[in-house]
């Protein structure tokens, strides 16, 4: 028992950064589902794009013998800002390439379409590292100061960069925030997640509202790409699956949709995990261990889905789309 | 005219390409050539009992044939008809029933881990007393076993996710997949039940029974020869069970439902569809035959381990119903993997009028067309919804009537 308090404050670290992560990929799964009602399977890529950009940036970096150089705050800024936005625009041509010519056709349909785009991507993505570095697993460089630990009360060592998750992902939810509740084109997005026949006759351009969500999701989800990255170091093109199809769990725990039920679920979710992968194995006397964190995870959507399949925070998903 | 004209036409187009598959036993295209007979048999115009008995020729008689002379075109065979017999479970819940099941590959890996735990040394880990593996008759009762075991993992799922929308359930089911994934690779802790990720060997192979009679006439064939026909024979034997199955699953009462519901599910409860029962048998019994392949391929791969059974790459190929397709691109993807190998060794230098040369030795190795099969399928998978939604060979439905 013991050792289990010991522990427990760690335990929470790493559930906050999974959360805060899981969150901000969620949010690129619910703004989708707010206005198309449907599930953009490739988001997971999206996420990874983020995470090869910012690696990819910190190797050019590195190699061009910059890295030392440069502030570490202006490194940082500047891959996140990267990543964001070449997530953001792949997101957008995706929208463009692959489920604009199927709006209308029947669900099922648009969703094999965003498979194949994940397939598309996850190997696309592998054959261009393949050709540009002959590899596909790529290590972020280390960056000193991100591994240096804070101390936290009488024997808890935060690192440096699950404070910059946690910080980084504060900033953009509030940003979204503001973003969706603030702006015009804000207003115009939730317009069209209400009814886009009535915002379309309102004058509201929906396919440029429908454009700027997959934007901003997709920045989201890169942005969580390069905190991926930054805090666990590896990536390949398949590293987006779990990391993904936890966040959409995160998403349907809130209540899909709804952008702060995809922060409370990433939440829940992130904490959830970190709880199993440390306290299954202790419970049950080292006979089930921490693989089975991924199970957890989806024991967890099939119970919300049966027990209260409109998420945390009830959501007002429209009935007659459904 | 034309209906007596087709057969005897198709007929010299099937022995013409048989023999030059003979002739060409390395030939890939000329084994494509020779596939492709059976899709010119789907669109001839010809009596339905001439179509079969080709079909019958071609199946029966030619392609054990050629498999005799050529090991590799069975093995490839076989693929196939592994794939198509999953395809048609698939077909059941995607196609009639409108279910997305993107977990479908867990119940072929429930199946292939049934066979693989008791058809090997593998069940003495758990149950004492040393009785396993099982004699090789026993593989015919598991194959009937897993299709009840199959269907009641399918109801077992199906059962609390039946009643979500249709999205829901195609991450639903991939969830599942993974947890059938996950428990596989695990389970060797705290009883080992799987072995892991070692995955399971020795597994028994099915009994040749028909020995005797090979011998009675005079055949001696080594095992290693018979096995691979033996399990032609037995793979075809299920793909044609599954199709008769499904033809009159298809045309029946049960069938008529699963159609209402994938086009109106308010309409056909409106009617009296009793839609989640209806949507529960179908995924039980696409859940059942899956199952019954995945003893099949545990019984011929001897060795299995979840690095085969992984991932959703056999989805596609099976949404798209084009297993030929699977293979093929496997195959070209190879070919082009070696012969850019070649390349790559011959060290041939590339002059381009602008560009410079280039020296094809210095091709990053990590550049393999095997490896990115699932980019041809993402690429078919996204134009294919695109430009032909219905599938390359939409059902004949409306024609008929």
């Amino acid at each position: 028992m013991d050792l289990a308090l010991e522990i427990l404050p760690q335990v929470l670290v790493d559930g906050l950064v999974l959360g805060f992560m899981y969150a901000l990929i969620a949010l690129g799964y619910t703004m989708v589902y707010g206005v198309l009602e449907f599930i953009n399977f490739a988001h997971s890529e999206i996420f990874v794009l983020g995470a090869f950009v910012g690696v990819e940036i910190l190797l050019m970096l590195q190699s061009a013998g910059l890295l030392a150089v440069l502030h570490p705050a202006a490194v940082l800024l500047l891959i996140i800002l990267a990543a964001m936005v070449v997530s953001g625009l792949a997101a957008m041509a995706l929208e463009r390439v692959a489920y604009r010519p199927l709006r209308g056709s029947p669900r099922l349909v648009a969703l094999i379409s965003a498979i194949g785009a994940s397939f598309l991507l996850q190997d696309g993505l592998r054959l261009f590292e393949s050709l540009w570095r002959n590899t596909f697993y790529l290590t972020y460089p280390t960056l000193d100061f991100l591994d240096r630990t804070v101390p936290l009360g009488a024997n808890v060592v935060v690192p440096v960069k699950s404070i910059l998750v946690v910080v980084t992902a504060l900033v953009m939810l509030w940003g979204l925030n503001l973003f969706v509740n603030r702006t015009r084109i804000g207003a115009a997005i939730r317009a069209v997640a209400q009814d886009p026949d009535t915002a379309s006759l309102m004058g509201v351009p929906v396919n440029r509202v429908i454009a700027t969500t997959f934007f901003v999701g997709g920045a989201m989800g890169g942005l969580a790409g390069v905190l991926f990255g930054l805090h666990y170091s590896l990536v390949n093109p398949y590293t987006g699956f779990f990391p993904g199809l936890k966040a959409f769990t995160a998403a349907v725990l809130g209540g899909i949709g709804n952008i702060p039920g995809a922060m409370l679920g990433g939440m829940v979710l992130g904490m959830l995990e970190a709880l199993a992968a440390s306290y299954l194995s202790l419970a049950t006397d080292g006979a089930f261990g921490a693989e089975y964190k991924d199970v957890f995870a989806f024991a967890a959507l099939i119970l919300i889905l049966i027990f209260r399949p409109k998420g945390l925070l009830g959501e007002k998903v429209r009935e007659d789309r459904a | 005219m034309t209906r007596s004209l087709a057969p005897i036409g198709l007929l010299a187009y099937i022995s013409g390409s048989c023999l030059l598959a003979i002739l060409y036993p390395q030939s890939v295209l000329a084994f494509l050539l020779f596939e492709a007979s059976l899709l010119l048999l789907y669109y001839i115009p010809a009596h339905a009992k001439v179509k079969s008995a080709l079909a019958a020729l071609v199946l029966v008689l030619l392609m054990p044939l050629l498999g005799a002379i050529n090991g590799y075109y069975l093995e490839v065979a076989i693929q196939i008809g592994i794939y198509a017999a999953l395809a048609l479970g698939l077909n059941i819940v995607v196609g009639f029933v409108g279910l997305l099941n993107l977990g479908f590959v867990a119940f072929y890996a429930i199946g292939a881990y049934l066979w693989a735990i008791f058809g090997s040394p593998q069940a003495n880990e758990f149950i004492a007393g040393g009785g396993f593996p099982l004699a090789p008759y026993w593989f015919f009762i598991f194959l009937l076993l897993s299709i009840g075991v199959g269907a009641l993992t399918g109801v077992v799922l199906g059962l609390p996710v039946l009643r979500l929308r249709g999205d829901y359930l195609a991450v639903v089911t991939l969830g599942f997949a993974e947890v059938v994934r996950a428990l596989v690779n695990n389970l060797d802790k705290p009883i080992n039940l799987t072995n892991g990720p070692r995955g399971i060997s020795p597994i028994v192979k099915p009994p040749l029974f028909f020995r005797p009679v090979l011998e009675f006439f005079g055949l001696q064939v080594t095992d290693a020869k018979l096995y691979p026909l033996y399990f032609y024979f037995l793979v075809l034997l299920v793909v044609f069970v599954i199709i008769l199955v499904t033809r009159r699953l298809e045309s029946s009462r049960i069938g008529r439902a699963w159609k209402a519901i994938r086009e109106d599910e308010i309409a056909a409860a409106a009617m009296g569809v009793s839609v989640v029962r209806m949507k529960l048998l179908g995924f039980a019994v696409g859940a059942s035959f899956a199952s019954a392949v995945g003893v099949l391929f545990a019984a011929k791969q001897v060795f299995i381990a979840m690095v085969i059974l992984g991932g959703m790459g056999s989805i596609p190929g099976a949404i798209l119903g084009a297993t030929g397709v699977t293979i093929l691109n496997l195959q070209l993807l190879k070919g082009l993997s070696l012969w850019l190998n070649g390349l790559r060794q011959s060290g041939a230098v590339l002059s381009l009028p602008l560009l410079g040369s280039y020296s094809l030795s210095q091709l990053p190795v990590q550049f393999e067309p095997a490896k990115y099969e699932r980019m041809v399928f993402g690429l078919i998978l996204i134009l294919m919804m695109i430009f032909r939604p219905q599938g390359v060979l939409p059902p004949r439905r409306e024609q008929r009537k």
